[in-house]
């Protein structure tokens, strides 16, 4: 990785925004008083593009549809039992996941910030950190679902769980009818982000992506 | 503090929007934000929470028409400032103009970013037994700090019950004023609907926040 500070920079627009000019300032600054390393930086970038996402979140829903041992402890203990997968990223101490079944669906929210299971799913949707969900989230949730796609059935109950605090919320959602005997691969395919934020379903066997 | 960034119930922000395909990054600047956040906290300049308080003390109006990773290069920018890593006059420069500040746990090299893709660990010792039981009804308080808190105004003054213990964590309304660690005891508290939205209020709802314990009376 080049350790050039203006490498990151090489846009084909010849002008930059204010925002960019503050940041790329910053950047020097920090850089020039030996608070950070360039390198460094891209590499936490690098990290984040490629260990972090819903596929992490995909093989742990799988694992619990395919494996009822571990469906019990990932409910217990979100958080051990995600440890015990030494191939998916490590989530802290404080991973909560949340049963969506037939009279309850589950939906997790951060009103206050931007709070989100940043190992299970990668980083939050714009979406998600803005202030359409933040606000409706909570007080109309059917309301919100709407604007998904999503309708649930007139009674069954919706839990909204708030982030307020570093507890994190994985939604897992309801296998799909129609996959008796599929391995945790063909299962995980069909785990989507939104399914585990509570705003979707996973993917219909045989459906087009 | 009772700012804009509190906006659970708020109405008139309009529909979520998904965007199909969204790229991790909309900007490259986007990205060089977060990674400074990253670093500047994993060397000890600031912590998780004070770096919330940051972010919420925008201007209202700044706060509202700003992108997200905007809000947090503004948010990191002051903060720097305010605890004398780098000055005004520096960031007008563009270039290090002072002496550096000595960073709690070093210069953030390659050397350190492993250790930051592992996610922080909040649980602390307890320094007392736990108030409240699972099952317990509690009411929110009716607090209105006007520095960083994590009870959202739309519960306050609202009964909920105790659903789970998380045990003791870093209390954040100490954390981001600096002023130590305080652990408390945190619990999952839900709420129904109705009781926070009326008798409109869908009677399907059910609302949990995490709530530490000095937010919350017996009920």
């Amino acid at each position: 990785m080049s350790h050039d500070h203006d490498h990151h920079y090489d846009h084909d627009h010849s002008e930059l925004s204010e925002t960019e000019l503050r940041v790329r300032a910053l950047e020097t600054i920090l850089t020039e008083k030996g608070y950070v390393e360039p390198a460094a930086l891209d590499a936490i970038i690098q990290a984040y593009e490629t260990k972090i996402g819903p596929h992490n979140g995909a093989r742990v829903v799988a694992k619990a549809w395919a494996d009822p041992a571990f469906k019990a402890a990932l409910l217990e203990d979100g958080s051990k039992a995600i440890g015990t997968l030494g191939h998916v990223s490590r989530v802290g101490d404080h991973l909560v996941v949340v049963e969506n079944t037939p009279r309850r669906h589950n939906m997790v929210v951060c009103t206050l910030c931007s709070c989100y299971p940043w190992e299970m799913l990668g980083l939050p949707p714009v979406w998600y950190k803005a202030a359409p969900y933040r606000s409706r989230a909570v007080k109309d949730p059917r309301g919100v679902l709407a604007d998904f796609d999503v309708t649930l059935p007139k009674d069954m109950e919706i839990r909204v769980w708030d982030s307020t605090a570093e507890t994190r919320f994985l939604v897992l959602p309801m296998r799909p009818e129609g996959t008796e005997g599929w391995s945790e691969e063909q299962l995980a395919e069909l785990v989507t982000r939104d399914s585990m934020i509570g705003t979707g379903f996973p993917k219909t066997p045989g459906a087009p992506s | 503090m009772n700012g804009v960034h509190d906006m659970g119930g708020m109405d008139g922000f309009g529909k979520v929007e998904p965007e199909a395909n969204e790229p991790m990054f909309h900007e490259e600047w986007e990205s060089r934000v977060l990674a400074m956040v990253r670093a500047m906290g994993a060397a000890g300049a600031f912590n998780i929470d004070t770096s919330r308080f940051y972010r919420e003390t925008l201007p209202p109006h700044v706060y509202l028409s700003s992108s997200y990773y905007k809000k947090w290069f503004l948010g990191l920018e002051e903060m720097l400032m305010e605890k004398g890593y780098l000055t005004r006059d520096e960031v007008a420069a563009g270039h290090a103009m002072q002496p550096a500040k000595t960073l709690k746990h070093g210069k953030f090299d390659l050397g350190q970013v492993e250790r930051i893709m592992v996610r922080g660990k909040f649980a602390r010792p307890a320094p007392a037994p736990a108030k409240f039981s699972i099952g317990d009804r509690v009411r929110a308080r009716n607090i209105h700090p006007a520095t960083h808190t994590r009870l959202p105004r739309y519960v306050r003054g609202h009964v909920g019950v105790v659903e789970l213990n998380h045990g003791c964590h870093v209390f954040p309304d100490s954390a981001a004023m600096e002023l130590g660690e305080n652990p408390q005891w945190l619990y999952t508290v839900v709420f129904e609907g109705r009781d926070l939205w009326g008798e409109d209020g869908d009677p399907t709802l059910k609302v949990s926040i995490d709530a530490f314990e000095p937010y919350l009376d017996p009920a």
